[in-house]
C-alpha cells in the first residue's frame, strides 16, 4: 500500500509538467546558477542590451551585486548606466508610453521572465531572429513569430535567413512551413561565442526570476540534514516507547 | 518504576510548584481533565497503519497556512495596481519574504495532495459507515471550505492565470438559469473582475473562510472523539473493553500516537522542504508559468485551467459540451460524496474484508481521479474532451457499483444492473452524436464497456469475487 502511495504521487509530480507548444523546437539552455562569472556577464550584457528598452523593475541593483559578489563601487561603474542609485531597482530610461508610440507594445518587464517563458524559451528566441522584409523592424523571430522587438544582438550575432519547407496538403494545396535558419553575415561573435552569450543572458534572467535559488539550494541541504538527525532521534524513541504494546 | 512514580518524582525535583499551579488552574479551568479526556485518556486503535498520519499533517498544514498567511497579509496589498508588485516585494525584499511565500504556496498544494489521501483512507476502511457519517460530512464540509479559501487565495498574486482562472470559476454561477447573471456579478462586486473583487477575496481568504474553517475542524474532531477512531481492519474497539472499561485494542493517543505522529510529521515536513527549497514552482504544478505576468484583462492567454488540485472536476466540467449541464454535474460530483455513507451501505467498513473485485474498484477509483486531474491540465481539444467524458463516466460509475455492492444481488439483478448502465451511457453517446466524431466516440465507449463487465457482468456470474470474507473480532496488529 506505502509503495502504491508513492507511485503514485511520483506518477502525479512531474507528469504535469508544462509543456510549452512552439513551432520551433525549444534548444537547452543549460543555466548553471553556481556559475557567478556566467551571471556578471550575463548582467553587463543585460544592462547594455536589454535594458535600453526593458526594465527589471522589482530588482535591485545593489541585491544583484551582492549575490554576485560585486561591491558598490564596480557597481556604480559597470551596471548602473541610469544615474540612479544603488538601492534602485533596475528600471529602464525609455519611458513606457514612448516605447508604445515607437514599438507600438510596451517592452514587458523582464524582472520575471525566465519564470513565465521559462530559460529554455528565452535561449532559443535570442537565437531565432531572421531577415523578414516585410516587418516593421526588418526582422522576424522564430520562436515568437511576429515579435516587435528588433534584433538588438544583430552585431554580436549577425543576421540570419529563415529556410522554409513546402508541405502539400491532401487536397493538393501547399503551404509552407518554418525548417531552419541560416546564417547571412557573420557578426563580432563567432557562432560559439554567440550561443555562449545568449548562455549568460539567459542565466542572468534565471537568476532574476528567484534569487533565492541561489541560497535557498544551501540552505535546503542544511534543513534536510536536520530533519534526518531529527527523524532518527524521534523514531528511536518511538520505537522505546512502542515496545510493549503488542 | 511506574509511571506514576515517575511523574511525582518529576514534580518533586520541581520543588512541586509546577505541581501547584497546576491544580490551581485545575480548579479554574479544566485543563488537566481536557487533556486526559481527549488526548492522554483518549484511547486509539492501536493498529493505525501509515494512512493514519494524514490527519495530523493536515492539522500542522492549516497552521503552517494560517501563521505564514498572517506574516504574508502584513506585506501583500490587495489592490489591483498594487497585488503583483507587492508580492515581488514580498519573495524579494521582505527578509525571509521569499520563505514565507513559498511555504503559504508550496502548504496550499500539499494540503489538497495530503487532504486527498486523508479522504481516500476513509474510503479505503469505511470510516463514513455508521456511526462516522457526520465525522464525514463535517470533513467534507471541511474539503468545500478548502476549495473556496484556495481558490479565493490563488487570486491574490494578481497573476494572468489568477485572473482568468477565477473568470472561469465565477462564470459557472453564471450557468444557474434566471439568477446567473446576477449571482455572478453580486460576487465580483463588478461587471468583471476588478480591483473590487480582489479586494472582497481578500476578506474573505484572510478572515471569513479561515473562522468557518478552524470551527469546522473544531466540529470533525469532536464527531471523531465522540465516536473514536476507524481503524484499518474497521473493526469497533469498543466492543471489546476490559474490566477498566478501557478498549482492549485501545492504547491512549499520548504517548503512543504523539510520537508516532512526529515522526510521520518529520518525513512530511522533509518533503515540503525539497519542495520549498529546490523546486517551489515544481514544473509549474504549484505556481504555473502564467501567473509570473501580471493580470491583464485585454489578453486572454491562450490556455486556461485551475490549478492541479480542481484538475478533475474542471476536466469534469469541459467533459460536457452544454455549459449549464457541465456545471451541474461538476457540482453533482462534489454532492455525491457528500451522501457516500449512504450509497455503500455494505456493513463491512474495511476493503480488507470486501471481496477483490471492490477493492479493484476502489484502487481504479482513485486512478480515475488522478486521470481527471491530468486530463483537466491538458489543452482543451476535442479527443481530451471525449476521454474526459469517459473517465468522468468511470468516476460516478464507483458509486452506481458500490450502491450494487452494497448487499447480496441475484445474477438477474447484476445482468440487468450491467444492461441499465450501458444503455443509460449509450443513450447519452447518442444524443450528443456527431457524425465528424463518431468513430472517436465508438471507440471509447470500449471504456465503460469493459470496465461494466468486469465490475457487473463477472460478479453476476462469479458471486464470489463480491462476497465479504468474515471480518475479525478484534483488530489484527503485525
Amino acid at each position: 500500500m506505502k509503495l502504491i502511495v508513492c507511485a503514485f504521487l511520483l506518477a502525479l509530480l512531474p507528469g504535469f509538467a508544462h509543456a510549452q507548444d512552439e513551432g520551433v523546437r525549444l534548444q537547452s539552455a543549460n543555466v548553471d546558477l553556481g556559475n557567478t562569472a556566467s551571471l556578471q556577464r550575463g548582467a553587463k550584457y543585460f544592462v547594455n542590451y536589454c535594458m535600453g528598452c526593458h526594465s527589471a523593475q522589482y530588482v535591485r541593483y545593489n541585491s544583484v551585486a551582492k549575490d554576485l559578489g560585486l561591491n558598490d563601487a564596480q557597481l556604480e561603474s559597470y551596471l548602473i548606466f541610469t544615474g540612479g542609485k544603488v538601492t534602485d531597482t533596475m528600471v529602464s530610461a525609455m519611458s513606457p508610453s514612448d516605447a508604445q508610440k515607437w514599438f507600438g507594445i510596451a517592452p514587458p518587464d523582464l524582472s520575471l521572465e525566465s519564470r513565465s517563458r521559462g530559460a529554455d524559451w528565452i535561449y532559443t528566441y535570442l537565437k531565432s531572429f531572421y531577415l523578414d522584409p516585410k516587418s516593421a523592424t526588418g526582422v522576424n523571430n522564430a520562436v515568437y513569430p511576429h515579435t516587435a522587438m528588433p534584433d538588438i544582438l544583430w552585431e554580436l550575432q549577425g543576421t540570419q535567413k529563415a529556410v522554409f519547407s513546402t508541405v502539400k496538403n491532401p487536397d493538393g494545396s501547399t503551404f509552407q512551413v518554418f525548417d531552419h535558419l541560416e546564417p547571412v553575415t557573420p557578426g563580432k561573435l563567432t557562432p560559439r561565442q554567440y550561443d555562449k552569450a545568449v548562455h549568460d543572458i539567459t542565466s542572468f534572467l534565471v537568476y532574476m526570476g528567484n534569487p533565492v535559488m541561489l541560497e535557498s539550494r544551501d540552505l535546503g541541504l542544511r534543513v534536510i540534514g536536520f530533519l534526518i538527525v531529527f527523524f532518527i532521534l524521534a523514531y528511536l524513541l518511538k520505537r522505546e516507547i512502542w515496545k510493549k504494546i503488542h | 518504576m511506574s509511571d506514576e512514580q515517575h511523574k511525582r518524582d518529576y514534580l518533586d525535583v520541581t520543588g512541586g510548584w509546577l505541581h501547584k499551579l497546576r491544580d490551581w488552574i485545575d480548579v479554574r479551568f479544566p485543563m488537566t481533565k481536557f487533556w486526559n479526556e481527549q488526548v492522554a485518556q483518549y484511547y486509539a486503535p492501536k493498529n493505525f497503519n501509515f494512512w493514519y498520519f494524514f490527519g495530523s499533517i493536515a492539522l500542522l498544514i492549516l497552521v503552517n497556512q494560517i501563521v505564514t498567511g498572517i506574516f504574508l497579509a502584513m506585506n501583500y496589498k490587495p489592490a489591483a495596481d498594487a497585488a503583483f508588485a507587492s508580492v515581488e516585494y514580498i519573495m524579494r525584499d521582505v527578509n525571509w519574504g521569499w520563505l514565507i511565500r513559498y511555504m503559504h504556496s508550496v502548504g496550499a498544494s500539499l494540503f489538497f495532495i495530503v487532504v486527498y489521501l486523508h479522504m481516500f483512507r476513509g474510503v479505503m476502511y469505511g470510516s463514513y459507515k455508521k456511526p462516522r457519517e457526520l465525522l464525514w460530512i463535517f470533513g467534507m464540509l471541511i474539503y468545500l471550505a478548502l476549495m473556496a479559501e484556495a481558490f479565493m487565495g490563488y487570486l491574490l498574486p494578481w497573476g494572468q492565470m489568477s485572473y482568468w482562472g477565477a473568470n472561469v470559476i465565477i462564470s459557472l454561477f453564471g450557468a444557474i438559469p434566471g439568477i446567473g447573471n446576477g449571482l455572478e456579478q453580486w460576487i465580483r462586486g463588478d461587471f468583471y473582475i476588478s480591483d473590487i473583487t480582489l479586494n472582497r477575496f481578500f476578506a474573505l481568504h484572510v478572515v471569513a473562510v479561515p473562522l468557518v474553517l478552524m470551527g469546522l475542524v473544531v466540529f470533525h474532531l469532536v464527531a471523531l472523539h465522540e465516536v473514536g477512531s476507524n481503524n484499518p481492519d474497521g473493526v469497533e474497539i469498543k466492543k471489546h473493553k476490559g474490566p477498566d472499561g478501557i478498549p482492549l485494542d485501545g492504547i491512549p493517543f499520548h504517548p503512543y500516537y504523539t510520537i508516532k505522529d512526529v515522526c510521520g510529521v518529520i518525513l512530511f515536513v522533509a518533503i515540503f522542504a525539497a519542495i520549498i527549497f529546490f523546486s517551489p514552482g515544481l514544473h509549474g504544478l504549484f505556481l504555473e508559468p502564467a501567473n509570473f505576468e501580471p493580470a491583464n484583462a485585454l489578453k486572454t492567454p491562450p490556455d486556461i485551467h485551475p490549478l492541479w488540485y480542481f484538475g478533475s472536476y474542471y476536466a469534469i466540467l469541459r467533459s460536457i459540451p452544454n455549459k449549464g449541464l457541465g456545471a451541474l454535474v461538476l457540482l453533482l460530483s462534489i454532492v455525491i460524496l457528500f451522501v457516500l455513507p449512504w450509497i455503500d451501505r455494505n456493513p463491512v467498513k474495511s476493503m480488507r474484508y470486501r471481496g477483490p473485485l471492490y477493492r479493484m474498484l476502489l484502487m481504479l477509483f482513485a486512478l480515475t481521479f488522478v486521470v481527471l486531474g491530468y486530463i483537466g491540465m491538458q489543452p482543451a481539444t476535442a479527443w481530451w474532451a471525449e476521454i474526459g467524458q469517459r473517465i468522468s463516466e468511470l468516476y460516478f460509475l464507483f458509486f452506481v457499483i458500490s450502491w450494487i455492492y452494497s448487499k447480496p444481488r441475484s445474477t438477474i439483478f447484476m445482468v440487468s444492473g450491467f444492461a441499465a448502465v450501458m444503455l443509460i451511457i449509450s443513450g447519452l453517446d447518442a444524443i450528443s452524436w456527431v457524425t465528424g466524431a463518431a468513430a472517436l466516440k465508438m471507440y471509447s465507449w470500449l471504456i465503460p464497456l469493459v470496465y461494466c463487465l468486469i465490475f457487473l457482468l463477472l460478479p453476476a456470474f462469479f458471486p464470489k469475487l463480491i462476497e465479504p470474507k468474515p471480518v475479525p473480532e478484534r483488530v489484527t496488529f503485525k
